[in-house]
């Protein structure tokens, strides 16, 4: 019987395909604006992402997030280290500066000042240079879609710009910089070339304070308990101290806390899904209408109900299965068309996929619920009407 | 099984005609049904007594809402009678579950419908194989059978065809597959011949006719149609939730022998008169 029911329902083409469609557009809505909006949010920590090499970040208590600078006395640092089970600590400052541009524009960008004897917190590749040429006098690095984008020079033909490339000079803070290198960075959520420099060189850019130290970034000694080193940290110094994954979380919950990027695109998720229902429902449900009679006689016929409840979710499944994966699959290709050609945020993780498979197996048992009423309480006495 | 010998037709001050049959497969005693309550009451069956043969071709006649369709649901158990007994092939309605009479549907119940009620979305073959599928049979076996059931009538040809290829007489035909293929005992048909020409309405009737001998299979058939009348065993005439008159195929045999032309629906309580009740036609008196 379940050949039949798949026989039934795939041979309706018209049918078919509309409850395909409804699926799948639910499916790809839900997936494709989730994709974004994680992607989105992973742009938020993209900082602490890129500097993978410690293990603890140190803060002041107020923080709430990576671009939430509150500055700390350089005693801080000290403080830290003599904590035990650090294996090593090392200051990071993050600010902003202005770079100057040949056209005479300003262009605001990260700059984070590396511990300058270790230079860690540096970013995670190279594309052109080497990090330890950062010890150069005046040397910074810069990531390569800012070098790209929004720090390239003219072009003196007027067409478009040129790159950034090693050995350049750029105006920061009027203060000199020399490109000494390109890196890879995650795109980050304001989008703001990022530039590295030591941390001296970057409290020289800086407008001069009392406290510039934004973070200690702390490597736990081997074996040690890193949730155990971060309590003893804040007992021993007052300050904050997070796992890499507890600040990721802080910053997340902090955009989506305080912003409405996750409403906008809850509502865009909610839609999808709404609509993807009613389109499916609707379809699902006119499919049983239309075939009321013939469930009638397959009732009349002997068909328990149980088997006709079971036909009716395979179908209602089926298509939820095809559609889904057509859905998915269509998300995939936008995600990697848009994360090749365009700087749109997309990051698909199989926790979505999970969300937007389930999203789609309450459409079909909503789906099926529908139909299974009508059919579970049909006469079979109806054959004869 | 119940084997009664002469077992009885009756209404209430008629003169009644036996079953032809020596074994009786449906028997209904007092068997009433209302459809709603209060002043809206309809009252569709008022205490039927009937019975069915075992090989019996049996016809139920009458006007619209006479309680045909009522009658033929509750002896295919698709509908609970509210009073009385109708026992069928020794099972008492009243004592079945709905799951037991489900049950006892797909086992012993075959259905012809007057609307063919063929799913349009699957092969003719595939179509007849449902029985056999509900029953549990594997598809592969089921849809052999169901092929070589269909040669049996003629579309060995169009087994993959979609019934919409189908001419009606065809469809109709492939609707006489499906209601036998898992070799059931009582036949059930709903207007067999309404949607069908004259012709055509002959020849599925003489194909019902000789399936029923040649399995001993009892047919009650629900039409309007006295041009088939010819071909029943018996046929009782209901009005009004009761049946008025019962009578033999017979006259009607001897009227279409001699009649240039197909008889008309109006002819019908003529011919059903020509019959003389209160005669017992003799045991396998087929033409």
């Amino acid at each position: 019987m379940n050949a039949l029911a798949l026989a039934m329902l795939f041979r309706d083409k018209a049918k078919f395909f509309g409850i395909i469609m409804g699926v799948t557009l639910a499916s790809l809505v839900i997936t494709q604006q989730g994709a974004i909006f994680l992607g989105l949010m992973s742009r938020t920590f993209a900082t602490i992402t890129d500097m993978g090499d410690p293990d603890i970040w140190v803060m002041d208590p107020k923080v709430q997030f990576i671009d939430d600078i509150k500055p700390l006395q350089d005693t801080a640092l000290y403080r830290v280290r003599g904590v035990g089970g650090v294996a090593f600590a090392a200051p990071l400052y993050k600010g902003l500066i202005r770079a100057r541009l040949d056209n005479g524009q300003f262009q605001n960008c990260v700059v984070i000042g590396l511990d300058d004897s270790t230079l860690t917190g540096g970013p995670p590749s190279m594309a052109a240079g080497n990090l330890a040429d950062l010890r150069q006098s005046d040397a910074v690095i810069v990531d390569s879609v800012g070098a790209i984008e929004k720090l390239g020079r003219i072009n003196p033909d007027g067409s478009g710009r040129l790159p950034l490339a090693v050995g350049d000079t750029m105006e920061l803070n009027d203060r000199r910089g020399v490109v000494v290198g390109i890196s890879n960075n995650t795109r980050s959520f304001q989008s703001q070339p990022t530039i590295y420099t030591t941390y001296s060189r970057a409290k020289s850019f800086a407008p001069a304070e009392r406290k510039l130290l934004s973070f200690v970034l702390v490597k736990a000694a081997k074996g040690a308990d890193i949730a155990d080193l971060c309590g003893r940290i804040s007992a021993a110094t007052g300050l904050a101290a997070y796992t890499r994954d507890e600040f990721k979380a802080n910053t997340v919950s902090y955009f989506v806390n305080n912003t409405g990027i996750p409403i906008n695109f809850g509502i865009a998720v909610g839609l999808g899904f709404v609509i993807g229902t009613v389109i499916t429902g609707f379809m699902f449900y006119s499919f049983t209408l239309d075939n009321l009679r013939y469930f009638g006689t397959l009732k009349a016929m002997g068909t328990p109900d149980a088997t006709l409840l079971r036909m009716i979710l395979l179908q209602s499944l089926s298509v939820g299965a095809i559609g889904y994966g057509i859905g998915v699959g269509a998300a995939s290709l936008f995600g990697r068309a848009v994360s090749q050609n365009t700087p749109l945020a997309f990051l698909m993780p199989w926790q979505l996929l999970v969300i937007s498979a389930s999203a789609v197996l309450i459409i079909c048992i909503l789906s099926a619920t529908l139909s299974i009423r009508r059919v579970i309480r049909l006469e079979p006495a109806i054959v004869f009407k | 099984m119940n084997s009664e010998t002469m077992s009885t037709a009756t209404a209430p001050n008629l003169e009644i005609t036996p079953t032809l049959a020596t074994e009786v497969v449906v028997r209904c005693r007092g068997v009433t049904k209302t459809y709603g309550k209060g002043t809206s009451a309809v009252r569709a069956l008022r205490g039927i007594d009937l019975d069915v043969g075992k090989g019996e071709l049996l016809m139920l006649v009458g006007p619209s809402g006479c309680g045909k369709t009522t009658l033929i649901s509750v002896i295919a158990a698709v509908l609970d009678r509210d009073g009385g007994e109708c026992i069928a092939l020794g099972e008492d309605y009243a004592t079945m579950s709905n799951a037991a009479r489900t049950q006892f549907r797909a086992r012993n119940v075959g259905f012809v419908f007057q609307a063919f009620n063929l799913i349009p979305t699957l092969s003719i073959a595939e179509n007849v194989a449902v029985p056999l599928l509900i029953n549990g049979v594997r598809r592969g076996e089921a849809v052999k059978a169901a092929r070589e059931l269909l040669g049996q009538v003629g579309l060995g040809d169009r087994t993959n065809d979609l019934p919409s290829r189908l001419s009606g007489g065809q469809q109709q035909r492939v609707a006489i597959a499906r209601a036998l293929v898992h070799k059931p005992k009582l036949l059930v048909c709903d207007e067999p011949t309404s949607a069908l020409d004259h012709a055509t309405g002959q020849r599925v009737m003489e194909l019902l006719r000789n399936i029923a001998e040649g399995h001993d299979l009892s047919l009650v058939v629900v039409t309007h149609d006295a041009r088939i009348f010819e071909f029943a065993d018996r046929i009782a005439e209901m009005d009004d939730g009761r049946i008025v008159r019962m009578s033999t195929g017979e006259g009607h045999r001897l009227a279409a022998a001699h009649a240039s032309g197909p008889l008309s629906t109006g002819s019908s309580a003529t011919v059903i008169n020509g019959d003389d009740p209160a005669t017992p036609p003799q045991q396998g008196n087929r033409a």
